[in-house]
């Protein structure tokens, strides 16, 4: 057991090295020149004075000499310094942190509740019109484009109703108190959430499925449990073992959407420094953010694994 | 038999008749839509429905219909390059990992496992970021993207089917290794890797929209249908004209959900022990 979890962490350092080894990589050979953009072209000297910016950046050295520098803060937890605003990477992201976990941890749990909700109930009634239609509904959640639902949430919740604002995480000019966020936060967390409701429900309704057929359950039924019983005691319970490791799944398509949820919503957070960084060409932003992005799967694939072998001990560790 | 279990499959039919409905609509738009995608008419700007521009015009007079019908030739085009391009690689690299195995097996896993793990739009925005925005960087990103899952699911079947006895009669009877894997095991797969190509189409399909509409896949003035949205970011066209948004994302959602239903008609025509509901 320990073997297995100490192998499996091991076998993560090379691979996050080769994906250092492509993120820098991908920045380095971005078109486009942020230290060009940076000055004007009609200024005197504009070719000395870029001169100068790109020493002071370091970007005069040699590609491998770059990486290694790069390398060499990464792993103690410095992602450089941004080529347009100069503030640290690291705190520049951080500061974006919160609003992007209050957004994706919301509808995370939303999408959970309802969709092991609907999967239960799902399977509890299989082959009739109940589940037929959950699962058509299914279907049409896996095909909504994210960004397609919040700007059908924003045009009747919004403009049409006004109950709920169009973008950002606070009115302007007040102060942030729980009250706005959570009111700013109603629509883009649904966006986010409602579609991936379909996925926890996929899987929760063929984990159900599967535990009814046990004989643990068959053994409860005979000796007379109330039905009620059945259902929460020994089939729920089995079944959301396996749906557990679906956050794992669950976790890459959640920042996909929030990147495209950020931008329709304007909400302030990593998503939406990506694609500025994207825009104004500032590698060490993008560098940071797909390192980071990459690290955090990582780090939860090891740990939906290790959690796996803890609630399943058939897992085999060769 | 696998023809006529998919087609009693209702969901799989209904799907199959719409992606013929919009395929040949989008195929045959020159003919189809009257007007241009691209001419700007100033006199007719946001114009609401009618029997001329039956989904309307664009805030520079353009005909949303016509644009619709273009932009879904170059979703669609986009979405079966990619599904080509990507099971071209997947199915090579998953054969030659499955069946020689070892450490080639490893090393090319290792690069699989390598590219799974970063969201998929966070790597193809860096993807498209390094090349010039346009149908091409669009294609080679999502196929960048995608390739693996198909070489996982090649290199499973081939691991499975390495030590069955036809494989190793092919093998005794002095077959060469080409002529086992082109042969004998690649027949197989077409199978699976179907089902795993409708679902990549129905995504690749997605991520295009998603990709266009933060302005970074399909560049203006060629229309496609998620650079189509990208004009709803502005709250006077969501608010006042909501048609220049609402067919476009339509499309898109019927699109993908007829490729959905087909793909799970597929497999459970393929696979008649898999219980789907």
């Amino acid at each position: 057991m320990w073997t297995y979890i100490v192998r499996r962490v091991l076998i993560s350092i090379p691979m996050l090295f080769v994906i250092s080894i492509i993120v820098f990589g991908l920045a380095h050979f971005m078109p486009g020149d942020a230290v060009a953009a940076m000055i004007s072209p009609d200024s005197p000297a504009a070719d000395e004075i870029a001169e100068i910016r790109r020493g002071q950046l370091g970007l005069d050295r040699s590609v491998m000499s770059q990486y290694w520098s790069w390398l060499g803060q990464l792993v103690q937890g410095n992602l450089g310094f941004s080529f347009i605003t100069g503030d640290s990477v690291t705190s520049t992201i951080g500061a974006r942190m919160s609003a992007t976990i209050i957004l994706m941890g919301s509808s995370l749990m939303f999408s959970i509740v309802v969709g092991v909700v609907l999967g239960v109930v799902s399977a509890m009634r299989q082959y009739r019109t109940t589940d037929y239609g959950l699962t058509v509904l299914g279907f049409i959640g896996l095909s909504v484009p994210i960004f397609f639902l919040g700007l059908v949430l924003i045009y009747l919740f919004a403009l049409r109703l006004d109950w709920f604002p169009t973008s950002g995480i606070g009115a302007p000019g007040q102060d942030r108190t729980i009250i706005s966020t959570l009111h700013h936060l109603v629509l883009p967390g649904l966006s986010l959430g409602v579609l991936r409701i379909a996925l926890f429900m996929r899987y929760t309704r063929a984990s159900v499925l599967e535990v009814m057929r046990d004989d643990c359950v068959r053994t409860a039924r005979s000796k007379g449990l109330h039905e009620r019983t059945v259902i929460s005691w020994h089939i729920v319970r089995n079944a959301l073992g396996p749906v557990a490791t679906v956050i794992g799944l669950a976790l890459p398509l959640l920042v996909s959407g929030a990147i495209v949820i950020e931008q329709v919503f304007q909400w302030p957070g990593i998503g939406l420094l990506f694609i500025n960084a994207i825009n104004q060409r500032d590698a060490p932003v993008i560098m940071g953010i797909v390192m980071l992005s990459a690290v955090m799967i990582v780090a939860v694939n090891l740990l939906t694994d290790i959690a796996y072998s803890f609630i399943d001990p058939r897992v085999r560790y060769d | 038999m696998a023809a006529q279990r998919f087609w009693e499959h209702k969901l799989a039919r209904f799907g199959v008749i719409v992606l013929v409905v919009v395929t040949a609509s989008v195929v045959l738009a020159p003919v189809i839509a009257w007007h241009s995608p691209t001419e700007i008419n100033l006199d007719n700007r946001g114009a609401g429905l009618s029997w001329s521009h039956p989904f309307g015009t664009d805030r520079t007079g353009r005909d949303v219909f016509s644009r619709v019908l273009h932009g879904g030739r170059v979703s669609l085009l986009v979405a079966v390059v990619t599904a080509t391009l990507a099971a071209a690689v997947g199915v090579t690299v998953g054969a030659i990992a499955g069946f020689y195995g070892r450490s080639i097996d490893t090393v090319l896993m290792r690069i699989v496992d390598i590219v799974l793990t970063f969201p998929a739009l966070v790597l193809v925005i860096a993807l498209v970021a390094v090349m010039e925005p346009g149908i091409k960087s669009t294609i080679i990103a999502l196929s960048v993207l995608r390739w693996p899952q198909i070489a996982r699911i090649v290199r499973g079947e081939f691991l499975r089917m390495r030590e069955l006895e036809f494989v190793l009669a092919a093998e005794n009877s002095g077959a060469s290794s080409r002529v086992i894997i082109v042969r004998h095991l690649l027949p197989n797969v077409v199978g699976p890797v179907a089902v795993a190509l409708t679902l990549l189409m129905a995504d690749a399909i997605l991520l295009e929209a998603a990709l266009s509409f933060l302005g970074l896949g399909i560049q203006v003035p060629e229309p496609s249908w998620g650079n189509m949205l990208q004009d709803a970011q502005s709250i006077n066209v969501l608010e006042n004209l909501p048609w220049m948004w609402i067919f476009p994302g339509t499309f898109i959602i019927v699109t993908v959900l007829a490729i959905n239903f087909a793909g799970d008609g597929l497999r459970d025509a393929l696979d008649p022990r898999s219980d789907h509901g």
